[in-house]
């Protein structure tokens, strides 16, 4: 009898959770449309099921799988596959031929562009500022200029009333405390461009530390902390007063941390937001090759740490209704996959950078013609 | 039941035993070589690849790779001084706490002291802590000790400072937090194998020891725990072992930095935990470097598994 019982109340409770979840889908399908409730439209003109898969960053990876997710109720004929295994990984997966596209927060090199038969075509799909994010009780809108954050991240600076800091924000108390810098432990897109921004604006830093996905942290002593992911980043920075570090803007927007207002080129302090990215972004002119490092944009309004991130396609596709599957799905990101970007605390690319790369990206089939307007 | 034994007997008086029962004999003889036979060329296989992915960095840094602190992918430089440390000391750290907790537990739980009922529940909740995913014990070592260790690590700089050990103001992770949970996920296996070693030991003994006066507390501690050393150290070796492969947990307390710092209240790093970061992302000579750490750790694990061998020959020795 008790056995009976319990297994009733099982089913029954399996039963709401099923329920549930059914219910979260017809809820989510909605997000689906585009603007204004109109739902877009994309067809492609093959019949039979099609599954394309990719390989790469991590930082635009939550981005990607919320699109392939879209795409697919839009198209259920076509599945689009993402692993975020990370940039570098994504390159080397991609080089193999073992993916059909591959993604990436640093674009490929010659070298290794070289080394892929089929050919090349990297694709910027959307782009992401990277942010100071600190835990300062009491304190808000705290500015650093350019000496200020080259020296909190190689811990020259170490305690958070040091004269610099001070200088740069009169107006605030700042406690005499230590700071702790809190930097990504895994291997990642995100340190590469971040160290690339400071090894461009110091000579300081460029000798002590230099640029990559992974660096040798604190070669001047201060106190440092590595957190795997912009997530494990996020935490730290969250748990522990003082301290300070890189993560991107979307972390935390949504985990609402204070960001650091920085100074830019021109020597403007400029608050991070979708808007000061995408200045920094319609500044800096995309060479044909759609591959721009912005190490530090130029612009009145421009915020100073921002990126590309690159979906790269092969020229040759074997399969064309793969290829029509690519443009597809390019079409898609270009278009209403802006607006989902832009919603989940990316850089929506600026018009005259959605056509550039519409139109390279149209050359991956002849049977299907990308449009974004 | 009689039928059986019976024929078997006839067999054994006549010594028939039809061929086709030898062959199979034979056979399953075979077999279980051939399982112990692959067990060792696994191991065997691993660890030559890996030794052939390291050998570019073996090359380049010989035994330097040993007494360097600096791992830096920007230049190539690479040595494991930092992460040997964090290893060795996280897992000491897991051990000092975890075998007196867990061999009491164990002996508790092997004891007549509490109703046959409750023991079961109280094995039952042992084994659930081993079946707790690291990645949650990470978060509540995140969430909950990290704040704890952070308070009680001020005290222990502000008090004992002068010791090289507590010389450093704590920065929330770091390697004491990382010890304590390594201890928690240790303890089930402890625990375990332990319970399993005393319940195991022929009753003659305890009933010899009480026979000649002996107290309980007496015949658990000079009796029954000399007895069952050898399955204690074994479950001890076991627990040494996961605490140091540990990768998931370790990461996401242990604050990941690669610097050498004696300072327990420090943020250090473990290979486990190194390998894991940054194999990923790694390219050319960081990956021969990550693979030669990986080999240190599996030189790391060898020599404590031969150590235990020797101290539980030398333990047997002395109550022989």
């Amino acid at each position: 009898m008790v056995i009976i019982k319990s297994r009733l109340i099982k089913s029954f409770v399996f039963l709401t959770f099923a329920l549930s979840l059914n219910a979260c889908g017809n809820n989510q399908s909605r997000e689906g449309v585009g603007k204004n409730g109109e739902p877009p439209s994309i067809t492609v003109p093959f019949e039979s099921n099609l599954t394309i898969t990719g390989a790469g960053a991590t930082f635009p990876a939550p981005l990607y799988q919320n699109w392939f997710v879209l795409l697919n109720r839009l198209v259920p004929r076509l599945q689009v596959n993402y692993q975020s295994v990370g940039s570098g990984a994504g390159i080397e997966q991609f080089t193999r031929n073992t993916v059909d596209f591959g993604a990436s927060d640093v674009a490929m090199t010659d070298e290794q562009i070289k080394a892929v038969s089929r050919g090349v075509i990297l694709l910027p799909v959307t782009a992401g500022s990277i942010v100071f994010a600190y835990n300062l009780q009491g304190v808000e809108g705290l500015k650093l200029s350019r000496e200020t954050y080259v020296d909190i991240a190689l811990g020259k600076i170490t305690r958070w009333n040091d004269p610099k800091i001070v200088g740069d924000n009169p107006d605030l108390t700042l406690p005499d405390s230590a700071i702790t810098f809190v930097h990504r432990s895994d291997g990642s897109g995100t340190t590469g461009v971040f160290t690339k921004h400071l090894a461009d604006i110091s000579e300081d830093w460029l000798k002590k530390v230099g640029q990559g996905t992974a660096v040798q942290w604190g070669p001047m002593g201060g106190r440092f902390l590595g957190g795997r992911g912009n997530e494990g980043v996020t935490a730290i920075i969250q748990q522990n007063q003082g301290s300070i570090g890189y993560v991107e803007y979307g972390f935390a927007k949504k985990n609402n941390i204070p960001m650091a207002i920085l100074e830019n080129k021109e020597g403007n302090f400029i608050t991070p937001s979708e808007e000061t990215g995408t200045n920094a972004l319609a500044n800096v002119e995309l060479p044909e090759n759609l591959r721009a490092f912005i190490t530090d944009p130029p612009g009145e309004n421009s915020y100073p740490i921002v990126t590309y991130t690159w979906i790269l396609a092969y020229q040759k596709y074997d399969d064309p209704n793969k290829a029509i599957a690519m443009e597809a799905m390019i079409q898609y990101a270009l278009t209403y996959g802006q607006d989902v970007a832009s919603q989940l605390g990316y850089i929506p690319l600026p018009q005259n950078v959605i056509e550039t790369v519409a139109n390279v990206a149209d050359q991956i089939s002849p049977d299907f013609t990308i449009t974004v307007n | 039941m009689t039928q059986s034994d019976s024929s078997n007997t006839d067999n054994l008086m006549t010594g028939g035993r039809s061929p086709l029962e030898k062959t199979l004999d034979n056979g399953f003889k075979w077999l279980t070589f051939a399982f112990a036979l692959s067990i060792g060329l696994i191991l065997i296989s691993v660890a030559i690849i890996i030794a052939v992915g390291a050998f570019p960095a073996i090359k380049q840094f010989n035994f330097g790779f040993f007494t360097n602190s600096n791992w830096n992918p920007v230049t190539d430089e690479y040595g494991v001084i930092a992460v040997v440390y964090g290893t060795i000391v996280s897992s000491l750290i897991a051990l000092i706490i975890a075998i007196p907790l867990g061999v009491g537990a164990a002996v508790f739980l092997s004891e007549d002291f509490i109703p046959d009922q409750i023991r079961t529940v109280l094995v039952f909740l042992v084994e659930l802590l081993a079946a707790i995913p690291s990645v949650v014990y990470g978060l509540w070592g995140i969430f909950v000790l990290i704040p704890i260790t952070t308070v009680f690590g001020t005290w222990l700089h502000g008090n004992f400072g002068w010791f090289p050990l507590f010389s450093s103001e704590p920065a929330g992770p770091g390697m004491l937090p990382a010890g304590i949970v390594l201890s928690i996920m240790v303890l089930p296996i402890i625990i375990a194998i332990s319970r399993d070693s005393l319940a195991s030991l022929p009753p003659d003994l305890r009933q010899a020891s009480l026979g000649l006066g002996a107290t309980r507390w007496e015949t658990i501690f000079r009796v029954l725990i000399p007895a069952a050393i050898s399955g204690i150290m074994g479950g001890v070796m076991l627990a040494l072992g996961r605490a140091m492969g540990e990768t998931m947990a370790a990461t996401m307390i242990i604050g990941n930095s690669n610097r050498l710092s004696i300072s327990i209240l420090d943020p250090a790093n473990t290979i486990a935990s190194l390998i894991a970061n940054q194999f990923a992302e790694a390219s050319g000579l960081q990956i021969s470097a990550l693979m030669y750490a990986g080999l240190v750790l599996m030189l790391l694990t060898l020599i404590v598994n031969i150590l235990a061998e020797y101290i539980v020959n030398q333990v047997k020795a002395k109550y022989e």
